[in-house]
């Protein structure tokens, strides 16, 4: 009955693309709500994904299962469980703002950006979703074009510089993982069923290749350092809407692979490489956390701090207990809100001053107080306040850690400091003290249309901070088992 | 109504009115606004009344409010736990908060940001009570960084002032150091008691104790009690996390009183006092506690006598009491510390309100070198504000001789290590309060009226600075709304100390604290009780006593009698003076090494990290290699489809060789 959800969810946003290029960028504001609506459709379709979640259940749901390439047995299987459910409504609920945020502020080809957006929104959501390798591998690097095409054309100056650095790094980084998928394929005797490589038993050797083709493809994605230095830059360069993408969902992508191809296929590798991950982790934490003190340009900044969050989701992962594995996971949802709120919230002021550097700026709350409040809230958040979503996810995770390991712990807590460093610095700068300059003193506060899409955040934030249950409820089945894969060795 | 729902009403009326004020304060107006807040505060603050006789009736409340997360076999829930010791701390705050919104109509009254105020100190107000009738540690943990929070808003209450900004900036970040502790002593709890539910935990505190961290080898419960005490040593302002606290003076002073002297800043002890029967079984922890109250004890009182701003003359005391409160804890004490932060509240805030109220009167100046005289002007102000002084120095009949004496006297008893180093803090400071309180109080109050010389001066040779400098330079009383609190807080400030017999010998906090065995002070005290006049007269023949008044005396010598003096040992005393002015070089030393040495690491990893080696070396680099390789290639792109074919043929038996022989070593 419910099994053409995800379907919904991958292909109403995609196919609800083309009527709004056909329209054309001259008609806008049809074009902006026509846009709003397919997003809203694409939102609406994916609730009874939760609602009608089996929280109880650590198989897959709303399967979907029909042959697609029968020579090579590719099937087109969907499915989710409670570890990727929440990212299909995150990515959908994303889409509506981003489409809300872009509302007037994108004058040159509006038809064009909206329906790209929707494109990846349904893009995503088949990463998400999907059960089969090939399937997966066609959306990640499908995936791939409405992004560069957003930055390329809608983007900052050095546009094309950060789209290919941006399209290479991450092309580069999924060949890896198409070699490994082609020789999982082989070996399970022809499947591409995901769930099926979950059972497969393997050397030692083949797991550790397979762990670093997949690590290769997903750390460029999440990203961990040292490959993270495209991040920065396709940021600075992406509009505002690609960067809150890129942020909430595309970096999630990645994370995403660990847990769905790394952990459960290749257990034995995931321990004997995890003192790997988890200093690649930690270096995130720390080492992104101090360079993002030393930014001068807002959204670089939230882009380091965006690094350095996503360091903590690495470290749940690997540090193979439940409540670090969960919190990672809250964290992913968490940073989704936050980060895009951030970009937000700096696109806001790039949309008045045209400037994203730090030193343009000061006394903001004094012209735009309602704006100031906001920007300080999401701050908080990004700084892990309790009581907002910043908190749970590195919460968890550093309580996993020091049950991991005390000085693990001790080294991912100490973004307690640096976070609250980094981000309230600038606070200081941009937002606080007096006017100053003349330009600050003419700023518009926000208007409705950009109250309502950070409004909304900031619900999200603060319900999942006082009430982060729900969130986790659904994915202690998933997580459980995720966990018994992890533990039982292939070898 | 169940119990329950009141216990839920106390923190939420607060909130309710810090929610009212905060988003609707344009519709609701300036009266409308502190209305709301103040009655939600009220209603806290009876409801708080009435659980207090519950809780005297021997009523003890601990259950959840909901579950907030459960993961990994942590089930983690917001809950309450109301016993005597929550309901002391509820008293105290929501009477010092009441006092404070009804003084902040008067001192805020010209204040653009009114509505904005009233929603931050009722929020503070809810904030601070999730904090003490708290059952679990991430609920605490919640409260610790709300009324941070709160604290970091205020501070920068006057964000175009430049120190306002620095200082709540500052504030937050030190706050965080100290917070990084109590989040690893929370880690370690959770992880070796598999809770962090109070009663649970301290249920296994025998078997925590008996255990060693694994990977540290620390003895496990001396590691979570310096964790959490870090936690305490940011709140509460305890050397060397001591520096946010003189900076966030640059708030308003009606939160000077409230949330950095008498309580938030109390947090700390509070949170010590609660998680006594971790620390009674660490004499390590307990060393450490009191020794860290011992230093901020004397070294803060120190620098307070040098200060000449009034209000960071009371912050320094703030400091110097809270090194007091600590001692006590380190002395196992609690019931003590908590006595002398429930006496040090009311007296605290009178001296801060009383602050605030000569600020208005100067016309927002707080510079004693430009106050003097100003007693004839402001009667009820300055009898507060001495009443308080006597409070702070420690002398009968005021409240904080009876807290401070005992304290001194647990110290005394104390067997842990540091004790007799503390026991000599303990005594100079009692020396150095005097002098520092009653040279306050000489120095606005007595003396010559220095600020008619200041508006003369201020205004130079302004044409009208006659008429002008009179009108602005004519001190008067403040009005009922800033009296009327600050006599109100005089009344505790005197008597409250009284209630010594019931608080610390007559069973008060029932078994909210545990004492172990070994640390016998408090029991000792309680047999050489005698009644509160009885310990009066006996103070009269003790060390602390004559050491206060021999305190008070030199004030009056330096400051009444022969004001000339100071300037003079000033200048005798050269660098020791210069030690004290620059507050031991704190500042500075953060400054550089800590907030300079991260930027530039920061900068360092950037672009010494980032760009030059990933971007430059690796990515760019084999971007060369990429062009190099190619370069190499079109050598071979010859055009010729043979050479092609060959180049094929070859490059398959290559493959296939590689295959076979990898197949070989059973790798494929």
């Amino acid at each position: 009955m419910n099994s053409q959800l995800l379907s919904l969810a991958i292909w109403v946003p995609i196919l609800g693309a083309l009527p709004v290029f056909w329209i054309g960028s001259e008609r806008r504001t049809l074009v902006r709500w026509l846009s709003l609506a397919v997003a809203v459709a694409g939102f609406m379709v994916t609730i009874p994904l939760y609602t009608g979640f089996d929280a109880t259940l650590s198989s897959m749901q709303f399967v979907e299962q029909s042959p697609w390439i029968t020579r090579f047995n590719v099937q087109y299987l969907l499915g989710v469980d409670g570890i990727s459910m929440p990212f299909i409504l995150l990515n959908s609920l994303i889409t509506v703002l981003v489409v809300l945020a872009g509302w007037e502020v994108i004058e040159d080809k509006q038809a064009q950006y909206m329906g790209a957006f929707l494109i990846m929104s349904g893009l995503m959501n088949g990463i998400f979703s999907a059960l089969d390798g090939v399937l997966f591998y066609v959306f990640f690097e499908a995936s791939l074009i409405p992004m560069y095409i957003i930055i390329g054309a809608w983007g900052g100056p050095k546009r094309v510089y950060a789209a290919f650095k941006f399209f290479l790094y991450t092309l580069l980084g999924s060949l890896l993982m198409l070699v490994a998928l082609i020789w999982l394929f082989l070996e399970s005797g022809g499947s591409f069923n995901i769930l099926d490589w979950h059972q497969l038993r393997l050397g030692m050797a083949p797991q550790i290749l397979i762990f670093i083709a997949f690590l290769v493809s997903f750390a460029v994605k999440v990203p961990m350092w040292p490959v993270h230095t495209w991040l920065p830059d396709a940021h600075v360069e992406a509009p505002t809407g690609g960067s809150v993408v890129l942020a909430a969902i595309a970096l999630k992508l990645g994370a995403y692979g660990f847990v769905r191809f790394s952990l459960p296929i290749v257990p034995d590798a995931s321990h004997h490489l995890a003192p790997l991950m988890i200093a690649l982790s930690l270096i995130a934490v720390i080492y992104i956390g101090f360079v993002a003190l030393a930014q001068t340009d807002m959204k670089k900044l939230i882009a380091y701090s965006s690094i350095s969050h996503m360091g903590f989701v690495t470290l749940g992962f690997f540090i193979f207990n439940q409540i670090g594995i969960e919190g990672a996971l809250v964290q992913m949802i968490s940073h989704g809100f936050v980060s895009a709120a951030m970009f937000l919230c700096v696109g806001v002021m790039y949309d008045r001053m045209h400037s994203r550097q730090i030193a343009d700026y000061g006394g903001v709350v004094n012209t735009m107080p309602k704006f100031a409040a906001l920007f300080v809230f999401f701050s908080m958040a990004n700084s892990g306040l309790p009581a907002t979503s910043g908190f749970v996810g590195e919460f968890m995770v550093i309580l996993g850690a020091i049950k991991f390991n005390f000085w693990v712990g001790f080294a991912a807590a100490t973004t307690l400091i640096l976070g609250a460093a980094y981000t309230l610095w600038m606070v200081k700068r941009v937002v606080f003290g007096a006017i100053g300059n003349d330009h600050v003193a003419k700023l518009k506060d926000i208007g409705g249309r950009e109250f309502l899409v950070l409004g909304l955040l900031a619900v999200c934030v603060l319900a999942m901070g006082l009430y982060p249950f729900p969130f986790t409820e659904v994915m202690h089945a998933s997580v459980d088992n995720l966990l018994k894969h992890v533990m039982a060795s292939k070898l | 109504m169940g119990m329950k729902t009141l216990y839920l009403l106390v923190p939420l009326a607060p909130l309710a009115g810090a929610i009212l004020a905060g988003f609707f304060g344009k519709i609701l107006g300036r009266t409308g606004s502190h209305v709301v807040t103040i009655l939600g505060v009220a209603v806290s603050f009876a409801l708080s009344f009435l659980i207090y006789q519950d809780v005297q009736a021997g009523t003890v409340f601990n259950g959840a409010v909901y579950t907030w997360l459960e993961s990994g076999g942590l089930k983690l829930q917001v809950g309450f736990l109301i016993d005597p010791l929550t309901v002391t701390m509820m008293l105290v705050v929501n009477f010092v908060s009441l006092m404070v919104h009804i003084y902040t109509i008067g001192y805020m009254a010209d204040d653009p940001g009114y509505q904005r105020f009233f929603s931050y100190i009722s929020l503070f107000t809810f904030s601070m009570l999730m904090l003490v009738m708290s059952n679990n540690f991430v609920q605490l943990f919640f409260g610790w960084e709300a009324v941070g929070l709160v604290s970091y808003l205020l501070i920068g209450f006057w964000y175009t002032r430049p120190t306002a900004i620095y200082a709540n900036l500052k504030a937050f970040l030190v706050n965080r150091v100290g917070d990084f502790g109590f989040l690893l002593g929370i880690g370690l709890i959770a992880a070796y008691a598999g809770s962090l539910d109070y009663a649970e935990v301290f249920a296994k505190r025998n078997e925590l104790a008996a255990l060693t961290e694994t990977v540290t080898g620390w003895p496990l419960l001396t590691a979570i009690c310096i964790g959490l005490f870090i936690g305490a040593m940011g709140k509460s302002a305890q050397f060397p996390l001591h520096v946010w606290l003189p900076d966030s003076m640059e708030g308003p002073t009606p939160i000077s009183a409230l949330i950095h002297a008498a309580t938030m800043v109390t947090a700390g002890i509070f949170m010590v006092s609660r998680m006594s029967p971790l620390f009674e079984l660490s004499d390590t922890a307990l060393s450490f506690v009191i020794v860290i109250g011992a230093i901020t004890c004397l070294f803060m009182a120190l620098i307070a006598i040098v200060q000449t701003d009034i209000k960071r003359v009371v912050a320094y005391s703030t400091l110097s009491q809270l090194g007091y409160m600590t001692m006590a804890l380190g002395a196992s004490a609690y019931s003590v510390a908590i006595f002398h932060l429930m006496t040090h509240a009311f007296f605290k805030a009178v001296l801060f309100l009383g602050a605030g109220s000569v600020i208005i009167a100067m016309h927002h100046e707080q510079d004693m070198r430009r106050m003097g005289g100003l007693r004839k002007y402001m009667p009820i102000t300055y009898a507060t504000m001495f009443i308080a002084a006597i409070a702070n120095a420690g002398l009968p009949p005021f409240a904080g001789f009876f807290s401070k004496d005992s304290i001194i006297e647990a110290v005394h008893f104390s067997q842990v290590s540091g004790a007799g180093f503390a026991y000599f803090c303990a005594l100079a400071g009692v020396f150095v309060g005097g002098l520092y309180s009653f040279r306050l109080i000489f120095f606005t109050f007595h003396g010559k009226e220095r600020f008619r010389e200041t508006a003369h001066d201020a205004h130079g040779h302004d044409a009208h600075h006659d008429a002008h400098g009179h009108h602005a330079a004519e001190p008067h009383e403040t009005p009922m709304v800033v009296t009327v609190p600050l006599i109100l807080l005089s009344i505790p400030a005197i008597g409250s100390g009284w209630l010594i017999g019931t608080i610390l010998y007559g069973k008060w906090f029932g078994d909210a604290i545990y004492i172990a065995e070994v640390h016998k002070g408090v029991e000792t005290m309680a047999h050489e009780f005698h009644g509160v006049v009885g310990m009066m007269t006996h103070s009269v023949t003790t060390l602390p006593f004559w050491l206060a008044i021999s305190g008070a005396a030199t004030a009056w010598f330096l400051y009444i009698v022969r004001p000339d003096l100071p300037a003079v040992i000033k200048k005798k005393s050269g660098f020791l003076a210069t030690i004290l002015e620059e507050k031991y070089g704190f500042d500075r030393f953060n400054d550089w090494f800590f907030a300079g040495g991260a930027r530039m690491i920061g900068r360092g990893l950037w672009k010494g990290g980032d760009e030059a080696m990933i971007d430059g070396v690796m990515v760019n680099g084999s971007a060369g290699a990429v062009g190099w390789v190619s370069g190499l290639v079109r050598l071979v792109q010859t055009g010729h489809i043979y050479q092609y074919a060959f180049g094929m043929v070859f490059g398959v038996l290559g493959l296939l060789s590689l295959m076979w022989w990898l197949g070989q070593r059973g790798l494929i």
